[in-house]
């Protein structure tokens, strides 16, 4: 049974006595003035709802306090003779003691279905807690040591047993240390990324950008393999756009690398950059193999990675790329196509400005 | 001879190119698979002579790889992984692994390795002596020697180091020698074999506090070189 919790029961324990007693005293004063038309019986029924209700908000004691008060108002003011505690029925005292017993009953059962529901529910966020952690762990240490290893086993090549190598070798060796470097530059610069996107410490500062310049230098930095090629599509009459070229750049070239790494040899990646109702709209576009419709919600996902068995990675890029851009006051958004091909959409609120287009003309 | 055949099963383009590179010029002769299903049919189609192994592989976990090669192949197999925790350790030893070397390793090391376990795919035929600095060992004729000084062994002491020194170079688990030395039934009884360690130490190691031959591989179990 689920028993929503009303509050949070933060409250100062004293509060929480003087709420629940003020509250039963405030349903026993509700029902002294209707007993004449509901009759003592159905009273004690509304105090008991009270106790139950009480019992769902707050901690035991004060609900056990509540349901014995109650218990001597129903008796006092409500169980004829009215005033006293005296019983003269045998069926009132019979009601009286299973109004007492009922009413501890609950408090006591509900207390503890809220206990092991709060402690379920520790568990559960302290699991999903270990489980990133290992995650977290894995994927970092294979991104991280792996680029190592290339780089101490190469140097102990060249250092060690340079007579033994062919030219070639060398300088398979020298380009592997490269890119080994490379890669951990990345991976620590994804790193930084996250923690900055996860703590919010990230200041927008403003510049006007042309983009053929900006896209021109991230495409630079990509490391292009098998005759890959990305191009450049951009509107017509394109204007300067105001925005973070750091962030942006970081987002433009998380989402290249992205479309680059899961494309097939010879493929070709697509950006292109237009200006929309006050907005700036980046897309890029990889004729990969897509992404299948059940898994487009995850892939911005921290740790997220598509199975691909040529292509490893820590999973964060584009967790980060939406994190940069939303910081951004943008959104980014993914439409696929299952028969090949995924399109990554960046937009965000920018200013622009045509002083390019009259400084052409 | 032949160059021995080593087949690297690693999913990184990286790794494959430095392994090549090293392996080529040690007198090895290289092949690659870059998953694990390309593995099991690479090396069912052509047994290599030895296997480096890549735990992180994207198709299966390279545990199960180990466990299905250790089905019908029986040379060595040295895993090669980032994950190197004794729990990641042990699993792969019990699995059938014949060593483990944590990425990023050593290219000496790596070598050494390669060297030890290869012998011991042929280790099960030779039983001539060998000899460590001072320390001279006859297991043909079950002769212990340490500076010229006949060493005397206990039988249990004796079974101990012959396991150890069959194994030269490579790793044992506790869980591995135990059972081969004291019987199945006793494989959690490390205390016994601390204790037969360190007497073994006391006889054969110039410094038993400081072993030179006997190394404790901590968490795993123990390496004789």
């Amino acid at each position: 049974m689920k028993i929503p919790a009303l509050f949070n029961h933060d409250f100062p324990k004293r509060i929480q006595y003087l709420l629940c007693i003020g509250l039963v005293i405030l349903a026993a004063l509700t029902c002294y003035f209707t007993v004449s038309v509901i009759g003592y019986k159905v009273v004690a029924l509304i105090l008991l709802m009270t106790v139950s209700l009480l019992a769902m908000m707050f901690d035991i004691k004060p609900v056990l306090a509540a349901a014995i008060t109650s218990a001597v108002l129903w008796n006092f003011f409500f169980i004829p003779p009215v005033l006293t505690f005296h019983i003269t029925h045998a069926e009132d005292v019979l009601m009286f003691f299973l109004y007492f017993v009922i009413a501890l009953v609950n408090a006591v059962l509900t207390a503890r279905i809220r206990d092991a529901e709060k402690r379920a529910k520790g568990k559960e966020e302290k699991e999903n807690a270990i489980r990133l952690y290992n995650t977290l762990f894995n994927s970092l240490s294979h991104e991280l040591k792996t680029p190592i290893a290339s780089i101490i086993g190469a140097v102990d090549m060249l250092r060690d047993q340079d007579e033994q190598l062919t030219s070639t070798a060398r300088r398979e060796l020298l380009q592997e240390i490269d890119q080994a470097g490379l890669r951990l530059k990345r991976e620590v610069e994804n790193l930084l990324n996250m923690s900055r996107v996860e703590t919010g410490m990230i200041q927008v500062r403003y510049d006007w950008f042309d983009f053929s310049e900006l896209v021109s230098t991230i495409i630079r930095k990509l490391p292009v393999e098998d005759g890959q090629r990305i191009i450049f599509l951009p509107e017509e009459n394109m204007p300067l756009f105001r925005l973070d070229g750091e962030l942006i750049g970081q987002v433009l070239y998380n989402l290249l690398h992205n479309a680059i790494r899961y494309s097939p040899a010879g493929s070709t990646v697509a950006v292109s950059v237009a200006h929309q109702a006050g907005h700036c709209v980046i897309k890029v576009a990889d004729n990969g193999p897509g992404i299948p419709i059940a898994k487009e919600a995850m892939v911005f996902d921290k740790f997220y990675r598509l199975s691909n068995p040529a292509r490893t990675g820590s999973g964060l890029g584009l967790s980060i790329a939406k994190g940069l851009t939303e910081a951004h006051h943008g959104q980014i958004s993914l439409a696929s196509n299952p028969a090949g091909g995924a399109t990554f959409t960046v937009s965000f609120p920018a200013e622009t400005s045509y002083i390019n287009k009259l400084h052409n003309e | 001879m032949n160059r021995p055949e080593i087949l690297v099963i690693d999913d990184e383009p990286p790794m494959q190119k430095l392994l090549e590179i090293i392996l080529e010029s040690n007198a090895y002769t290289y092949r690659k698979a870059a998953n694990g299903k390309e593995g099991i049919i690479m090396a069912a189609n052509h047994p290599p002579d030895l296997i480096l192994l890549d735990i992180g592989l994207p198709d299966k976990s390279g545990h199960e790889l180990l466990s299905e090669l250790r089905m019908w192949y029986n040379k060595s197999i040295i895993i090669l992984s980032v994950q190197d925790s004794e729990a990641d350790i042990v699993k792969a030893l019990d699995n059938g692994a014949t060593d483990y070397l944590a990425k990023p390793f050593r290219t000496a090391e790596l070598l050494a390795r390669i060297r030890s376990a290869l012998r011991k795919n042929s280790a099960a035929e030779t039983t001539l002596p060998i000899e460590k600095g001072e320390l001279f060992i006859d297991l043909g004729r079950r002769i212990v020697r340490r500076a010229g000084q006949p060493v005397k062994l206990t039988a249990t002491e004796y079974k101990l180091l012959a396991l150890l020194v069959k194994n030269e170079g490579t790793v044992m688990t506790h869980h591995y020698i135990l059972k081969e030395v004291w019987g199945s039934g006793n494989q959690n009884d490390t205390q016994y074999l601390r204790v037969f360690i360190g007497a073994l130490r006391k006889k054969i190691e110039a410094d038993p506090n400081q072993p030179r031959h006997i190394i404790t591989e901590s968490g795993i179990g123990y390496r004789f070189i």
